[in-house]
């Protein structure tokens, strides 16, 4: 199962850029291009070639995946990811680099590609299975379960433009979801449908995960790709940022999207009227810091400074989820907290917050302060820090996973009696 | 979704290496003929769609060229009397037309075929030359429906096939490889330059006027005996020897194509052999262009 199955080395590719039209030329462009060439040449002399005409999309990735992986590429829109699939696909071509692949490759860029609206879905069935690499007698044999798959057995003869937009994906997926290669890749397909469809789909990419097939999935679902993949990629700005674990990775990303800012106060603590220092998070058992179980409780410590005179203070610690949902803000004064009255100086703050039973996945913490009688800079924050929560895990997005204890027992007959 | 999945062994790898290719590349056909299924659903499909919600249905393989025949018999035939190699002019200019509409459908479609594909080239991989060859070989069922007809005109003007129409075959395989040739180069120079869209019907337009199917070849190379050119001269038009070796092979009668047929498969090849390596050569950046 070690073996490798794609090896990608300092894979590169350089995009022209510019509007719509200068993608391609007219022959007139370009007779007239040719005619000028030698003039251009003797003006261009010395000076250099514009910037911005050309754009790498991509630039000297290299990574390795090892058969059997289930492998998260993630980055921010324009980072790469669609690129570097479209490459290990041979949609496109590199510009630099190569890359290695081991095995029968299928590619799902797209849900429904090469679709006819006049066509049945019987007959778009068979269509699009040829169109992703399957052989007829293959589609045959999985004929009826692609269609119960779909369910749409009511409307396989049908063309598919009186279809509704979910028998339309439900179908489009389903053949997608019935190719059997070694190497899968997939960018985006999780986006599509309504709440219901989605699980199904990642049911089913569940299911292709453990039959040991290699999988390259490219999503912004971080959801869905902490729960299907075990390792990651992040590409930013068409090179790789890391690859390594997928907790990391996601974290990675989360924090270059912004999610885990440092503050701008945080840096000014030192010298503004007050601030935070490193907001520091563990739970009992988990040794990695920032990373709790579902069920234990966990410690939150950090420095608040008070760098001026105050009658005193309200410290509050917010968890938001990555949709930025907030999942509790809890407040205490410095009256509760004994302090009074306060005086310039460093205090140490310690929080324990009980097991909460989050549905697991990632969220941030940080602590926001407002100090009493300060009218000029009414709050302060702290640094946003990761909490990565194990255990557990619903695909729906819900925000809770509790352990709950279960019982069902049959209704004895003769107790109506 | 099964408990007892055991991944099975496949002794046999493939390893795709993918790095950026430099220079002309190999056509690499044993690959078209491992995506032979995909070329027969693309095929089917296009017969399928077009001819789904039309009333006439397949019909309309035989309208288009019978209608050019009888616009053509009423005013080049009847009043500019261009002659017919002594032929009842119907079937002669049917006979042209049948070949002729073949390859003009034919280069129409596949010089637009790898646009109007755009979304498969650019989400799945193939092999390219996939798209245009089914764009003119769907052309093969409108030519068998008119090729049918065909004999019923024959009947009609009792004229019998002779042992001729057994060079049927080969001169269908020329055909087919004159329309792929020009076919494969306008689709590929049509995703770089798209002023070959508007080019083409004109284009067309005006290859039909230096193809003997109006009128008889034999005119031609009269004239060109008298500029004391030779004759085959015409044949550097590859659709000339197609079209004149299709009215011998069907009717039997008419001159014998020599020179012009041989100079036309000549140039045949050549067109196929450049366009196809054009094409590949050019598919790679077909996905970031089109």
């Amino acid at each position: 199962m070690s073996a490798g199955a794609i090896r990608v080395r300092d894979l590169g590719k350089e995009f022209r850029i510019g509007s719509q039209r200068s993608n391609y030329k007219t022959i007139r462009e370009t007779v007239v291009g040719l005619a000028a060439a030698p003039y251009r040449r003797l003006v261009r002399r010395g000076k250099s070639r514009p910037s911005g005409e050309k754009v790498w999309a991509l630039k000297g990735v290299s990574f390795d995946v090892n058969a059997g992986e289930v492998v998260g590429v993630i980055g921010r829109n324009g980072a790469g990811k669609s690129t570097l699939l479209k490459i290990l696909s041979r949609i496109t071509e590199p510009t630099t680099g190569s890359a290695e692949i081991h095995g029968r490759v299928g590619s799902l860029l797209e849900v429904g590609t090469g679709f006819h609206e006049e066509l049945t879905g019987r007959e778009n069935l068979f269509l699009n299975g040829a169109i992703l690499g399957m052989k007829r007698s293959e589609i045959l044999r999985k004929f009826d379960e692609i269609v119960a798959f779909a369910e749409i057995d009511r409307f396989i003869d049908t063309p598919v433009k009186h279809y509704s937009t979910g028998m339309y994906l439900r179908l489009a997926f389903a053949v997608a979801a019935h190719l059997e290669p070694e190497i899968l890749l997939v960018d985006e397909v999780l986006a599509v449908g309504d709440v219901a469809f989605q699980k199904k789909c990642l049911g089913k990419m569940e299911d292709v995960a453990k039959l040991g097939r290699t999988v390259l999935l490219v999503s912004h679902n971080m959801a869905a790709v902490r729960s299907l993949c075990t390792r990651g990629i992040v590409l930013d700005a068409g090179g790789l940022a890391i690859s390594g674990d997928i907790g990391s990775c996601v974290e990675t990303y989360f924090k270059m999207i912004g999610a885990f800012q440092e503050s701008s106060d945080a840096s000014a603590g030192r010298t503004g009227s007050a601030g935070f220092g490193k907001v520091s998070l563990s739970g009992r058992a988990s040794k990695t810091s920032n990373t709790i179980h579902q069920s234990e409780p966990c410690e939150v410590s950090t420095l608040f400074r008070v760098g001026t005179d105050t009658a005193g203070f309200q410290i509050v610690c917010i968890v938001e989820d990555m949709q930025g949902r907030i999942v509790f803000r809890i407040g205490h004064d410095s009256q509760a907290l004994g302090l009074s009255p306060v005086t310039i100086g460093e205090y140490e703050l310690k929080l324990t917050i009980p097991a909460l039973w989050l549905n697991a996945g990632l969220y941030s913490l940080h602590f926001r302060a407002f100090l009493w009688g300060d009218r000029s800079s009414p709050r302060y924050d702290s640094d946003k820090v990761p909490l990565d929560v194990t255990g557990g895990h619903s695909e729906v997005d819900s925000i809770l996973h509790p352990e709950a204890s279960w019982m069902m027992v049959p209704v004895v007959e003769s107790a109506v009696k | 979704m099964s408990a007892v999945a055991v991944p099975e062994i496949r002794h046999e790898v493939p390893v795709i290496h993918i790095r950026p290719s430099k220079g002309w590349a190999s056509l690499r056909l044993d690959e078209v003929w491992a995506y032979r299924e995909l070329l027969y659903f693309l095929i089917w499909r296009d017969v399928k769609v077009r001819y789904k919600q039309t009333v006439l249905g397949a019909a309309w393989a035989v309208l288009q060229p019978l209608m050019t025949m009888v616009v053509f018999t009423i005013f080049f035939g009847r009043l500019a009397n261009v002659g017919s190699d002594g032929l009842p002019y119907p079937i002669f200019s049917y006979a042209g037309l049948l070949s002729w509409t073949f390859f003009a459908d034919g280069i129409n479609k596949s010089s637009q075929s790898l646009v109007s594909s755009s979304n498969l080239v650019r989400k799945i991989y193939f092999p390219r030359l996939v798209i245009p060859g089914s764009s003119v070989l769907s052309g093969l069922v409108d030519f068998g429906v008119a090729f049918v007809f065909m004999f019923g005109l024959m009947a009609y003007y009792r004229v019998w096939p002779t042992m001729t129409v057994l060079a049927m075959p080969l001169l269908l395989l020329l055909l087919v490889s004159a329309t792929m040739g020009v076919g494969l180069w306008l689709a590929a120079l049509n995703v770089e330059y798209r002023d070959v869209r508007y080019v083409v019907p004109f284009f067309v337009q005006l290859w039909l006027f230096v193809t003997p199917v109006i009128y008889p070849a034999s005119k031609v190379s009269a004239k060109l005996a008298e500029m004391g050119l030779p004759a085959w001269i015409y044949g550097l038009n590859p659709m000339a020897g197609v079209v004149e070796g299709f009215r011998w092979s069907l009717l039997g009668r008419g001159p014998k194509p020599g020179s012009v047929l041989l100079v036309s498969v000549l140039v045949t090849v050549f067109l196929l052999v450049s366009g196809a390596f054009y094409f590949r050569r050019m598919e790679r950046t077909f996905a970031d262009v089109v």
